[in-house]
Order: structure tokens, then sequence, then C-alpha cells
């Protein structure tokens, strides 16, 4: 589904990403830890279409397209979701209008109909109590004075309106307590398929307890420089990621 | 000095000859006051403080006149529907004069006075004489002086202690004839407890033309007013509308003031507050093409524990400029006031301006005063997150654009009114990719 190749990224003529290589086939979970400044946001925000990066090497391609061709809008068209970290607060725009404009848009490039109105609000509703999200949230601004909790079951409330292919959440996991982490996780494991894909960028291994990965990769000074299975997330979180770096420092 | 006569003083003769109020001693001296005041000051310039961003010298040369009675106006119902809402009681002003055909008054509670101020200055209502002018002072600028010596007519509205209006009144102002001067003076009476719901509108089936209109607002003890301005003026037009509000204790008073009409229109809205007086003072600004838009408040914390809030925006496009002007003054005795004034403007191409300036000015020690402003673009986070929705960029600048503008069209919760704003907003904005049936 996604295939990245020796991707340099610049930002401010700084080298933040310097060479990844990353194989993401449909059905898999990739999670993408690292501590903070490792480049695990650039990765995310560079893949989503994010303006303000430099590629200076490498490739994305996605589904045989060249992901960073695209602008973001096609991106997502096309199937490419992201789960922000800081969900954007947008004023006198309500919730569910957002979520009309973005379904049609993409029921639109696909040649569909717009969705009936009737059919979405019925879909919209059994999306938004499966996120034991109140209803009202609906009628409110996107995202405005909605607490870390409620932003970020707002991002998995959009995903599973749109229905992506690849799923990138940025952070998903950070301001949540338990309970709020437990009903994102379940949105997200309710989203699993065999033709989607995810990559979970986080800084905590505790998400992984709840969507279980088939894949850990380490980012550190903008190199993957361990990649393993979920019990690699086990070894980080009791080790931290000093050994990682020191290693790769003294390899 | 000028020695050439300022064409409304020459025109001012004839005018007041016809003036309702004749009888009426107090309003005589008033009258005489203003027009001895403004053949001295004139109009504004852009010399006082307070009208430096903007400068009316234009009105001297174009000599707009009043029309001196009421005429039977012409007026399409289909157009008028549009401005006239549904479900409120509903004064029409017509070239500066009451017209009672096109007004709707059913159904009011017997208790409650809504007359034309003409009709009940003929009938020297005394509360007219200790209410008026208590909410504004002629010296203030050159437009009140004015307004005191011209006013040819306006609503008098008196609503008793405790009475609780569910449904709106609308005063709504017309100018039809081209050239027109319209001069109109409102005075709104709330008594203690008593809670209603005014509404402004100002339009014109003329194209050019001056409207001169002030509002005096004496709301009484922990009584609650929800004031709207609705200004869609036509495009030559020139506008001066002043609200002038008197907040006693307790007294909550929000105010929303939408700009939109006119090429050089300009707002006050003044309040002053007596102990633990609310007011919440929201604006929106619209301006396009050459339209000079200005936007003047001013909050009086004179006694303790008063609260107010300000939040008031403002879209310029094309060559359009926008002025947003707004004094909170706090009293040395208006310990434990809580103040905060935010004005945001977006600049949709490199010629419009906005000038914006928040004066605070405090005399107490144990306040909270905040304020802040802002002066640019759309926000480009948030441009990408909608792109990262699957929305293109166009329609994602327009969206933007408009939610800007909308948080404040909002805050509308009179139903019929809240659709006429947004008609209105819609109709100045780029719509491309904005969906009216989803708002």
């Amino acid at each position: 589904m996604l295939s990245i190749k020796d991707l340099t990224v610049n930002v401010n003529d700084k080298k933040i990403l310097k060479g990844i290589n990353l194989e993401i086939k449909a059905g898999e979970i990739h999670a993408i830890m690292g501590p903070n400044g490792s480049g695990k946001s650039t990765l995310s925000h560079i893949l989503s279409g994010k303006s303000g990066y430099e590629v200076t090497g490498g490739s994305a391609t996605y589904q045989g397209k060249d992901l960073l061709a695209m602008p973001p809008e096609i991106r997502a068209r096309e199937g490419v979701f992201l789960a922000f970290q800081y969900p954007v607060e947008i004023p006198g725009v309500s919730n569910v209008y957002l979520l009309k404009a973005a379904l049609n848009a993409v029921r639109k490039y696909n040649g569909d109909d717009e969705v009936d109105a009737m059919d979405f609000l019925t879909l919209v509703k059994a999306k938004v109590k499966a996120l034991e999200m109140d209803e009202k949230f609906l009628y409110r601004a996107v995202n405005e004075g909605f607490s870390g909790g409620e932003k970020k079951r707002n991002e998995i409330l959009q995903m599973a309106i749109l229905e992506p292919k690849l799923c990138i959440l940025d952070e998903t996991d950070s301001g949540l307590d338990i309970d709020a982490l437990k009903i994102v996780a379940d949105g997200v494991n309710s989203l699993r398929s065999p033709d989607r894909a995810f990559i979970m960028v986080t800084h905590y291994q505790r998400l992984l307890d709840y969507i279980k990965p088939d894949f850990v990769h380490v980012l550190a000074h903008g190199q993957i420089i361990k990649s393993g299975g979920p019990e690699l997330a086990l070894e980080l979180e009791e080790k931290g990621y000093g050994w990682l770096e020191e290693g790769q420092v003294t390899a | 000095m000028s020695t050439v006569l300022n064409p409304y003083l020459a025109a001012y003769p004839a005018l007041s000859a016809v003036l309702p109020g004749q009888s009426l001693a107090w309003l005589q001296d008033i009258r005489a006051e203003a027009c001895a005041r403004f053949a001295s000051h004139g109009f504004p310039t852009p010399r006082e403080e307070d009208w430096r961003y903007s400068n009316v010298s234009a009105l001297d040369k174009k000599n707009f006149a009043p029309v001196l009675a009421a005429a039977t106006p012409v007026i399409d119902a289909e157009w008028l529907r549009q401005y006239q809402l549904a479900d409120a009681w509903s004064l029409v002003l017509v070239d500066g004069h009451f017209c009672a055909a096109l007004s709707q008054l059913h159904g009011l509670p017997a208790t409650v006075q809504v007359v034309g101020m003409a009709e009940a200055l003929q009938e020297a209502d005394e509360r007219l004489a200790s209410y008026f002018g208590t909410a504004v002072n002629s010296a203030e600028h050159g437009f009140i002086a004015f307004n005191n010596a011209c006013f040819t007519d306006g609503v008098f509205v008196h609503i008793p202690a405790q009475v609780v209006l569910d449904k709106p009144i609308q005063c709504l102002h017309i100018v039809t004839q081209e050239g027109a001067l319209a001069t109109t003076r409102n005075l709104l009476v709330l008594g203690d407890q008593a809670a209603a719901q005014w509404v402004e509108t100002f339009v014109g089936t003329a194209v050019g033309y001056l409207s001169v209109a002030v509002t005096e607002a004496v709301v009484g003890q922990n009584a609650s007013l929800t004031a709207y301005k609705v200004q869609c003026e036509s495009e030559q037009a020139y506008h001066f509308g002043g609200l002038y509000i008197k907040q006693a204790r307790d007294a909550r008073c929000n105010h929303h003031n939408f700009a939109f009409g006119g090429l050089l229109a300009r707002s006050d809205i003044h309040t002053d507050l007596a102990q633990a007086a609310e007011c919440e003072l929201n604006g929106l600004y619209l301006g396009g093409k050459r339209q000079h838009i200005d936007n003047h408040t001013r909050i009086n914390h004179n006694q303790p524990y008063g609260i107010s809030r300000e939040t008031y925006k403002g879209v310029l496009a094309d060559r359009a400029r926008g002025v947003f002007q707004g004094r909170v003054v706090v009293a040395e005795n208006a310990q434990k006031t809580d103040s905060t004034m935010n004005n945001r403007n977006l600049l949709l191409s490199a010629d419009a301006e906005a000038d914006t300036k928040p004066q605070l000015e405090i005399y107490a020690d144990d306040v909270k005063c905040g304020h802040g402003v802002t002066v640019g673009q759309l926000d480009e986070k948030s441009v990408f997150y909608l792109q990262s929705r699957c929305i293109d960029e166009e329609t994602a600048r327009n969206m933007l654009t408009f939610a800007f503008a909308n948080e404040m069209v909002d805050k509308v919760k009179v139903k019929a009114l809240h659709e006429l704003v947004l008609a209105q907003v819609l109709a100045r904005f780029p719509q491309q990719g904005i969906n009216q049936d989803w708002l």
C-alpha cells in the first residue's frame, strides 16, 4: 500500500528525516515510536501533505502513485487520513457540516452521488454512539472548546465516516486519560480491516496495549534505527530509548 | 470657520418649522442648543480623536435634503419581506417618518407602549420629557447635535417593570428617496426587571442618501435587553447610527452589531454600567469595494462589579477599510470590574485596510481587564486541516472566511433574524463550495 524509500526531508534547511525506508501492506498496523524531536511528526506531516517541508530525496509511493506529488486534499480523497496530534479548532463551522463536506468531496472524487441527508444522519449518529460521544457534538463548532479527549475522539469519528485506506495516527494517545484512550482504541480497532493499514506515531508504549501493532519501528535522529514485532515496544517501555540511541552512535 | 453656510444649516429654518414637538419647551430648548452646537462645530472631523480614521467631509458637499412630510411609500411587498421580521412587532420608518401602514403592532400587551416618536411628542407623553437625552450627550460629537436638532420621527418604546416580551420589537429604517436625509430618534425604556429584544434594521431602495439615527436605551434595575443592529444600507449611502445605553444596577444588555452596507458607515455603541451590570457587545463588519466601515464602542464601568465582554470581527476585501475603536473606561470606584475586549480582522486583499484601536482607561486598582487585537489572513493550519479532510484549497478558504464571520451570526438567537443576517453574509462572500442547505 505504501512504500517509502530513502526519504530525506528538510525543514528550514535543517535535515529532519535522513533516509526513511518503510513498507506497509494492507491490513498491517505499524507503530512508529521514538523520543521527542526524532522526526515522528514530520513523517506524519510529510505523508499527509502539510506545507513547510522540503523533500530533498527519496520517494513515497501510495497504491502505485507518487504520494508526494499530490495536493493534500487529493491524498485525503485517495484514502490517506491523518488524525492530528493537535486537532484544529474551527469556530463557525459545525462538526456535521465538515463531516458532510468531507464525505461528499470523497464521493464526488470517486464519481458517486452526494450522500442522502437522512442516510448521512443515520450513519453519523451510529458512529457517534459507538464513540460514546454526545450527539450535541455534531452541532458544535469543529473542536471548539472540546477537551483533549473530545478532540481526539472527534478525529476518530471523522476517520470512521471517511473510511480511509491508510490511517496515520499522530500521537493520538497523548493527553488522553485511560478511559478516553480505551474509547479511542476501540474506535480504531473497529476500523481494522484487511484492506486498511495504520501508522501509529506515538511516544508512549501504553497505546500499544490497546491497539496491537504488527510492527514496531524506532525513529531517532531522523532514521529508523530498529524494527521489530510488538515485543520491541515492551522492551522500549522497560529500558527507554537511551540504549538504542547509544547503540546507534557506537555502531 | 468656513464662511459658506453649511447646506444643512441653510435648510434648517424650513425643516424646523415642520419638526414634531413644537409645543414642547424642553424639546425646543434641546433643539436650539443642538442647532447652535452644530452651527459652531459642524460634523466631526478627523482632528477629533474618536474620528481620526473617518473623514465625513463629503457630507457638506452632498447636501442631502430632509423629507419634510410623510408620503405614502411605494415599497415592493416581496422586497420588504426580506427585512421585516415575520414573528415580531415591527415599526417601519420610511424616509425618516413613521409609517403605520407598514408597521405591525398587533397583540402587544396593553401596558407596553410602542409608538411613533412624532405621535408621542404630539401627545406630550410625560415620560419622554423625563428620559429623552438622559443616555446621550449632545456635546459628544456633531452627529448627535445634528440628530437632536433635526430628527423628524422615530420610535418610542416603553416597557413597564416586570414585563417580559416574548417577541422582538423591530424598528425597520427604509430610505426610498434618492438624495434624502433621514434623521430619526428612538427612545427605549425598560422598567425594572423587564426583558425585551430590540432589532434595528437599516435598508434603502434608493442608492445614495444619508441616514442619521440615534437610539437611546434606558434599562432599569435587573432588566434585560438584547439588541440587534443590522445595517444593510445601499451602496452609495452614508450612515451614522448611534446606540446609547444606560444600564441600571444588575441590568444586562447584549448587543449584536452587523455592519454590512453603505459607502461610509459609522456605528457608535456606548453603554454606561451601574453596579454589577453586565454587557456583551458583539460586532461583525464586512467591507468590500471602497466601503469604509467604522465601529466605535465605549463601555463605561461607573460602579463596582460590572462585567463587560466585547468581540468585534471584521472581514475586509478589495479596497475596503474597516475601523474598530473600542474604549473601556473603568472609574476609580468601579472595583472588581471584569472586562475583556477582542477585535479580529481578516484582510482578503492587499489593498484592504483595518485600523484597530483598543483603549483601556483604568482608574480602579482591583480589576480584571484584558484586550486582544489581530489583523491578518486566514490561518494556514486551518486550511491544511480542511484539506486533509478532502476539501480543496479554494473551498477551504471560502469556508474559513465564511466561518470567521458565521461565528458572530450564530450568536443571533432570533430565528427569523438569524436567517436574515445569514442571507446578508452569504450574499457578500464568495460562495463557491459553501453549501447553504447544510448550515
